[in-house]
């Protein structure tokens, strides 16, 4: 069996919860008995600066990190990540957006203006909007934003389901698993069920 | 044999633990620090953070000499402060295992510099292996323990941030190598390295040298995959996995240990292929070496494409430069802002800046999270170049003549303090400087992601012990002006700097306040209450990511991010600041 190798690049700001979304993917792919890499950094980046981590998964993975134009799938957990990590994603890639700004400090400041267009960009790459946030508090708590996310992307690969279920509640502390599950449904509710998106 | 997901560093330490390694010592840095902080948490071993890696490697030569296996963790600088011991222990060898683990950052994801651990093997006369994933780092760290007991030589384990801070499938065994200590035998023409040893320890270092070079030749870390034989490419590390992604026919000569380099089998590859290239990070060292044997790698670095000096690789680059087309892409959205890293929401280094500002003090700095001082708006650092510089920089300032018309200050973290930056105090003290020493004690090694320190009151392994009292500390060195504030309290912090750098001797303050992430109950936000807010923009100029302005120019404060630290109600001098109603509990994401 080969499988040609799925790459998954997951975007946002530090202190997100990107990396442990990477991370439930990545087991994901190990629980389906497939070769996977997990590419991540650590250290400065994560005091709110842009974070990218990358899941790589298939019959047999070399390199954990990819390049402009190889990406399948981007899971961009801000607007402005999204349009930064844009030329990763392949053209006929899947480009998944949690649909909200956190502006960085020199915008903060009033140094630099907001950018503008970015919605627009996004929209013209056929990018699908996805309010995390706001199905995360339906599910329970706004901190479960990755997971709806995760929850969007899993109708774009052929995980079953209750493998994401097993791996999603061996991961997230106990007392969050129910309502992890329940963000995880809705964001694949949002994002069509294994057809096309509804966003 | 079970299989999981595992990090390079996870692996590494896991390789060390099986390996029957049951001490363990290291000071934390990017990307090495979980490789030590997940072998603490290993049944049976001993582990400890010493206050700088000098120390940790000194700890590991005894630990290695009195019998027990020793791992040693650092990132690629820290060999820099281990080198000293590091130099002659490759005359004295080991007494048990020694293993050190080193992790380098090409393209600087979380350094001050691009450093390329692999010249510390021709350098110091060590082995270096290199793993190229989690599975290796777990099997080479065993091979680099056997290796290092049957060569009497430490080992050094080379990693990058791709492979230490990259996730993989590793086969991993519940079965340890007995960590009974072995016996120590007195023997001074091995251990106590004077002239007439050392003469004779070189000599046998020699011998030992020669005997790895024949050993490398046939070693099975040393891997050769023959493909197309029109493109043979010598690589190593997590570059090997690049290559593979980027040119899957070409032939591989996989180097798994760097030095010494297996020069006869080097030789008989280039022999077999038409074209020879070197795909490596950091430093052309490989390809340095390939050229002294006499074999004549092509100069990819020259092509117009090219692999580049400095930085990362990746599978692109590496295919581009050897001349494949880049894949189409999307085009990139122009005049994005970057994002840098930023000073959390009730962060206390913002209170020290801030009082540092007021006297436009030239601040040289160091490394830690308050680093960030020096980007806008707070702006108020002036230099940051190696743990521990900040100190003698004040004083080397001064000297040259600095602080009539703006005071000089140094700025330095606990972690660092303890590091390296004590012995900078005491050249301050003892030759009679008048700068002003500002230790920023939030009682944690903060930026590398909260390891405790000989500050903190706490060990690597969770016992509670002894804390250094710093007041007294900097007293017994001769600093006579010593004293204590909390940076949140913004007017006390800056009465405190005024004072003390008006004095025209010595001084250190002590800014103390724990780490905003150490306080897990959050206070209730503050708001602005527009009617009162002027727009003069104080607040915004502490750089606090809770706090924006609006297109009004007046202040916003966002409730999911304030923290309620009240340093920006202290700044606002139309009392526009207040608190909320009941705080949401909604946290942030
Ligand atoms: C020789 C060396 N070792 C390790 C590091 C990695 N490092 C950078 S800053 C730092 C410690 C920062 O702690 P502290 O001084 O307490 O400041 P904080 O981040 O808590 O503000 C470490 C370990 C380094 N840059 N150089």
């Amino acid at each position: 069996m080969t499988l040609p190798t799925v790459t998954v690049m997951l975007a946002g700001v530090g202190g997100q919860g990107t990396i442990l979304a990477a991370d439930v993917l990545a087991k994901t792919a190990v629980a389906a008995g497939l070769d996977v890499k997990l590419s991540e950094v650590h250290g400065m980046a994560q005091r709110g600066g842009s974070v990218d981590t990358v899941v790589r998964f298939g019959h047999s993975v070399a390199s954990p990190i990819t390049d402009h134009g190889c990406a399948d799938h981007l899971v961009a957990f801000e607007m402005i990540e999204a349009a930064r990590q844009l030329p990763f994603v392949k053209p006929g890639g899947r480009l998944l957006v949690n649909s909200r700004t956190i502006d960085p400090l020199p915008v903060l400041i009033g140094d630099l203006a907001p950018p503008t267009g970015v919605e627009e960009a996004l929209v013209a790459e056929g990018a699908i909007f996805i309010d995390a946030e706001e199905l995360a508090c339906e599910a329970g708590s706004p901190k479960s934003a990755n997971i709806v996310l995760l929850g969007a992307l899993s109708t774009g690969l052929e995980f079953p389901l209750d493998l994401w279920m097993e791996v999603i509640g061996g991961r997230v502390p106990p007392a969050t698993v129910e309502f992890n599950l329940r963000a995880f449904e809705l964001g694949r509710r949002a994002c069509g069920e294994g057809g096309a998106c509804l966003v | 044999m079970s299989s999981t997901l595992l990090s390079g560093n996870e692996a590494v330490a896991r390789g060390a633990w099986e390996a029957g390694a049951s001490v363990g010592i290291g000071y934390p840095g990017t990307p090495s620090t979980q490789a030590l902080e997940v072998f603490a948490r290993m049944e049976g071993v001993y582990a400890e953070w010493a206050p700088n890696e000098k120390v940790a490697l000194e700890v590991a030569a005894g630990a290695s000499m009195g019998g027990a296996r020793a791992f040693v963790t650092m990132k690629h600088v820290g060999m820099n402060v281990a080198a000293d011991p590091l130099f002659t222990l490759a005359y004295t060898g080991v007494g048990a295992g020694l293993v050190v683990f080193v992790a380098d950052d090409p393209g600087m994801h979380s350094s001050q510099n691009e450093q390329d651990s692999r010249n510390w093997g021709p350098f110091a006369r060590v082995p270096v292996l290199e793993p190229a994933d989690s599975s290796e780092a777990r099997e080479f760290t065993r091979a680099a323990f056997e290796m290092s007991e049957h060569f009497d030589i430490p080992v050094i384990v080379r990693s990058t941030t791709r492979l230490s801070h990259s996730k993989g499938v590793v086969e991993v065994t519940r079965d340890r190598i007995s960590t009974e200590p072995r016996e120590y035998l007195k023997d001074i023409g091995k251990w106590v390295m004077m002239p007439a040893m050392a003469r004779a320890r070189r000599r046998s270092l020699d011998e030992r040298l020669r005997q790895m070079s024949e050993f490398v030749e046939d070693s099975q870390l040393n891997r050769i995959e023959m493909r197309d034989s029109t493109l043979g490419i010598v690589t190593s590390g997590v570059c090997y996995q690049y290559v593979r992604e980027a040119l899957p026919d070409a032939s591989v000569f996989k180097l798994g240990i760097s030095f010494p380099l297996p020069e006869e089998a080097l030789a008989a590859f280039a022999a077999q292929v038409d074209r020879l290239v070197v795909v490596e990070e950091a430093d052309a060292y490989l390809a340095s070496h390939l050229r002294s044997l006499g074999l004549d790698p092509e100069p990819v670095g020259l092509q117009p494409v090219g692999l580049p000096a400095a930085g990362e690789l990746s599978p692109g680059i590496i295919a581009r430069a050897l001349g494949a087309e880049a894949p189409a892409t999307r085009d990139s959205v122009s005049g994005l802002p970057p994002r840098p890293p930023l000073m959390c929401p009730g962060c206390p280094h913002r209170g020290a800046y801030n009082a540092l500002r007021k006297v436009k003090a030239i601040v040289t700095g160091d490394i830690g999270c308050y680093t960030l001082g020096a980007l806008a708006p707070l702006a108020s650092m002036d230099s940051c170049v190696c743990m521990g510089a900040s100190v003698g920089m004040a004083h080397g300032m001064r000297l040259a003549g600095q602080g009539s018309d703006r005071p000089v200050a140094a700025v330095i973290g606990d972690s660092t303090f303890a590091h390296s930056g004590v012995t900078g105090l005491i050249d301050l003290a003892y030759n009679g400087s008048d700068a002003l020493v500002c230790i920023l004690d939030n009682r944690i090694t903060a930026m590398t992601g909260h390891q405790q320190n000989p500050v903190s009151g706490m060990t690597l392994q969770g016992r509670p012990t002894t804390e250094i009292d710093l007041e007294a500390l900097c007293r017994s060195v001769g600093v006579r002006r010593v004293r204590t504030v909390d940076p949140h309290d913004l007017a006390a912090a800056e009465q405190a700097v005024r004072e003390e750098v008006a004095a025209d001797e010595l001084s250190v303050i002590i800014f103390r306040a724990p780490c905003a992430l150490l306080i897990k109950e959050k206070e209730q936000p503050y708001a602005v209450d527009e009617e009162s807010c002027t727009a003069c923009g104080l607040c915004i100029r502490l750089g606090c990511p809770a706090i924006s302005t609006g297109e009004d120019g007046k202040a916003r404060i966002d409730a999911m991010i304030c923290v309620g630290c009240g340093d920006c109600v202290q700044v606002c001098r139309f009392s526009a600041i207040e608190l909320t109603g009941p705080a949401c509990d909604i946290g942030g994401v």
